[in-house]
């Protein structure tokens, strides 16, 4: 491990996938997170990768379903309506069974929306997006160090099942200044070998096959099983979660991302009126720790999603929860971020 | 004074504008407005159809039906309104980026269907709004914010990609040469088919700070000194027209039909109830 240095959101996560082995970027400029895109065009041919700006952010999604098929890391960035376009190609990398690592810097919507932070793009990440049952892993981090992190285990996670990983980040994130400590670069000879399903001729072999595609409904029903089972086996070892003073709570808050950071300074400021508050914060959204969160229904009285959408990772929380305590909820949406003592203020309302 | 005249097609209550001073964006707007005004457009007959990006932010400023759409779909939200309401005239205004590159398919479709459409390109060869990335009109070698070390890519040109995929009516003018802006639009706007208007603008913000104009004069003075007329153009070798831009009326062919022309004959002909 290095110093700490001061980044830019963007740039931090840019660095981290160099030197997480990434040598393949392409995307297309839109805010608020074109400095990554700018970043990579600096970097990239500094490092013996390569670069470009796409026409579109369907030719981006293209290319890297392309590269991916090489088995090279690759990696695109983009904001909300870019990883709206871009979802065919998703749809079809995960069918494709390809590992490539998605970031989207979730802007307030729908449509254009704007360019302020937002998390209302949680449904498009964790429910699908694209069309066909299909999965991402999705990570939601808090800081720009856990998102360092996060992007380096993307990559990994992304390359041990040949599955579509997705950092949801938010305009917060992305625009933010923060020291991060950046882990050393990644021997690239210690990456994964994918000899056994990349595109690298077939002399002396079987060819490989990388499709989404079978005519034969049976057949496609076998690939679709066995991406459940693959789905399975990442919902028993890939779940992610953070508990911040839940061991004595009767009050869980639960939030994630930069409004889980949020929550943390809620935590506290309840517990200072005598009000025994924790924080669970979801790590990786698909696959969701419902388990985990589940054990803390017995103990707690209420759970308080905080979102900044109005109301998306709720039904997850539902879930995991079951019935057996009451779940309530406060979001604001479009693009404004809830202060510690608005969400505060409803939280002495509920209880 | 300003002509009074002019004032009916702007919403003064949406001003000032959200682009940098010294602009050529405001240039171009006035440009389409003297001729909206020339032309006596009533402005409820009138649909200006922008996608995403600095001037595409122009359908906030002009007082006519105005539609600021999706990035790169303007010309096929235009198509839309267009076949929908064939009585309006429709203006597509947007960018180099916005409708070259994630709507350069949309742009030369249209021009091979000769839809009855008037597109004006505000042409800055930069992606002004996000921060001064290429665009697919950036010149070889320039900088821009992704292409730290100069453009590796080549520049389309936009008048030659319009002629060649069917548009019938082409110029290109620059924000410097005001008066034939203010003509070539009009001519634009009079023709049955689609009409594409280049016009070369200046983003000193972004592009002039990476290429050494950062002051708007600066882009006026190389607008003076390296344009040609097509007429001059035609008598100078590839060598001597090496950096220069050449403006002037390219295309002009009202023998072919559009595409509502053919769609009203065939309706017709299907004994389909005629307008």
């Amino acid at each position: 491990m290095a110093e700490k240095v001061m980044v830019k959101g963007t740039e931090a996560i840019g660095e981290a996938a160099i030197r997480a082995g990434c040598r393949l970027y392409f995307g297309y400029p839109i805010t608020p997170q074109s400095e990554l895109t700018e970043y990579m065009s600096r970097r990239m041919p500094q490092v013996d990768g390569v670069f470009l700006q796409a026409e579109s952010e369907v030719a981006a999604v293209n290319m890297l379903y392309g590269a991916a098929s090489t088995g090279h890391r690759v990696m695109t960035s983009t904001s909300s309506p870019g990883y709206s376009l871009m979802q065919e190609g998703v749809s079809y990398i995960a069918g494709a069974e390809l590992p490539v690592v998605f970031v989207n810097v979730v802007r307030g919507g729908p449509g254009l929306g704007d360019i302020q932070p937002a998390q209302s793009d949680y449904f498009q990440a964790t429910k699908g997006g694209g069309h066909g049952d299909y999965r991402l892993v999705v990570y939601g981090p808090e800081s720009l160090q856990e998102a360092v992190e996060l992007t380096a285990k993307a990559f990994d996670v992304a390359d041990k099942y040949r599955n579509p990983a997705l950092i949801l980040a938010d305009g917060m994130l992305g625009q933010m200044m923060e020291p991060v400590e950046f882990p050393e670069f990644r021997d690239l000879s210690t990456l994964p070998d994918h000899s056994s399903w990349a595109m690298q001729g077939a002399k002396g072999r079987e060819p490989h096959k990388i499709t989404s595609f079978d005519i034969n409904e049976y057949v496609l029903e076998q690939m679709n099983l066995r991406y459940q089972e693959k789905y399975k086996k990442i919902i028993e070892n890939e779940q992610m979660w953070e508990e911040y003073k839940t061991d004595d709570a009767d009050i869980i808050i639960v939030a994630y991302g930069t409004m889980g950071r949020i929550a943390k300074t809620i935590v506290n400021m309840a517990r200072e009126k005598g009000v025994k508050a924790g924080l669970f914060r979801p790590i990786t959204l698909w696959p969701y720790p419902y388990e985990a969160l589940a054990k803390l229904a017995d103990q707690a009285k209420l759970f308080f999603t905080v979102e900044m959408s109005m109301g998306q990772m709720v039904e997850d929380v539902k879930l995991a929860v079951n019935g057996k305590k009451t779940v309530e909820f406060y979001g604001r949406t479009g693009g404004v971020v809830p202060t510690p003592n608005e969400v505060l203020a409803k939280l002495m309302e509920l209880i | 004074m300003p002509n009074q005249k002019y004032f009916q097609y702007v919403r003064k209550d949406r001003l000032p504008n959200v682009w940098c001073p010294g602009c050529g964006n405001g240039i171009i707007m006035k440009s389409f407005i003297e001729a909206a005004g020339n032309l006596g457009l009533d402005k409820n007959k009138v649909a200006v159809v922008s996608g995403i990006g600095c001037s595409s932010r122009v359908t906030g400023y002009l007082d006519f039906n105005t539609l600021h759409t999706l990035h790169g779909r303007a010309i096929p939200f235009a198509t839309g309104v267009k076949l929908a309401r064939p009585d309006l005239e429709v203006v597509v205004m947007g960018g180099d980026g916005d409708m070259l590159a994630i709507g350069g398919n949309h742009f030369i479709h249209a021009c091979r269907r000769n839809m009855d459409l008037t597109v004006i390109l505000f042409n800055n060869t930069i992606y002004g709004m996000t921060g001064g990335q290429y665009s697919p009109t950036t010149p070889h070698e320039a900088i821009a914010s992704t292409a730290p070390y100069g453009n590796l890519e080549n520049n389309f040109d936009p008048v030659k990609m319009a002629i060649s995929s069917g548009a019938t009516y082409v110029a290109r003018s620059t924000v410097y040469h005001y008066t034939q802006s203010v003509k070539y639009i009009e001519e634009a706007i009079k023709h049955k088919g689609m009409s594409v208007v280049e016009i070369v603008s200046n983003c000193h913000t972004y592009f002039g700070r990476y290429n050494g104009m950062s002051k708007p004069a600066q882009f006026m003075e190389y607008f003076k000194k390296s344009t040609v007329t097509l007429s001059k153009a035609k008598t100078m070798s590839e060598e001597e027209l090496k950096g220069k831009i050449i403006i002037g009326e390219f295309h002009n062919d009202e023998s072919r039909k559009t595409y509502l022309e053919l769609y009203e004959e065939l309706s017709e002909q299907l004994g389909g109830v005629a307008k």
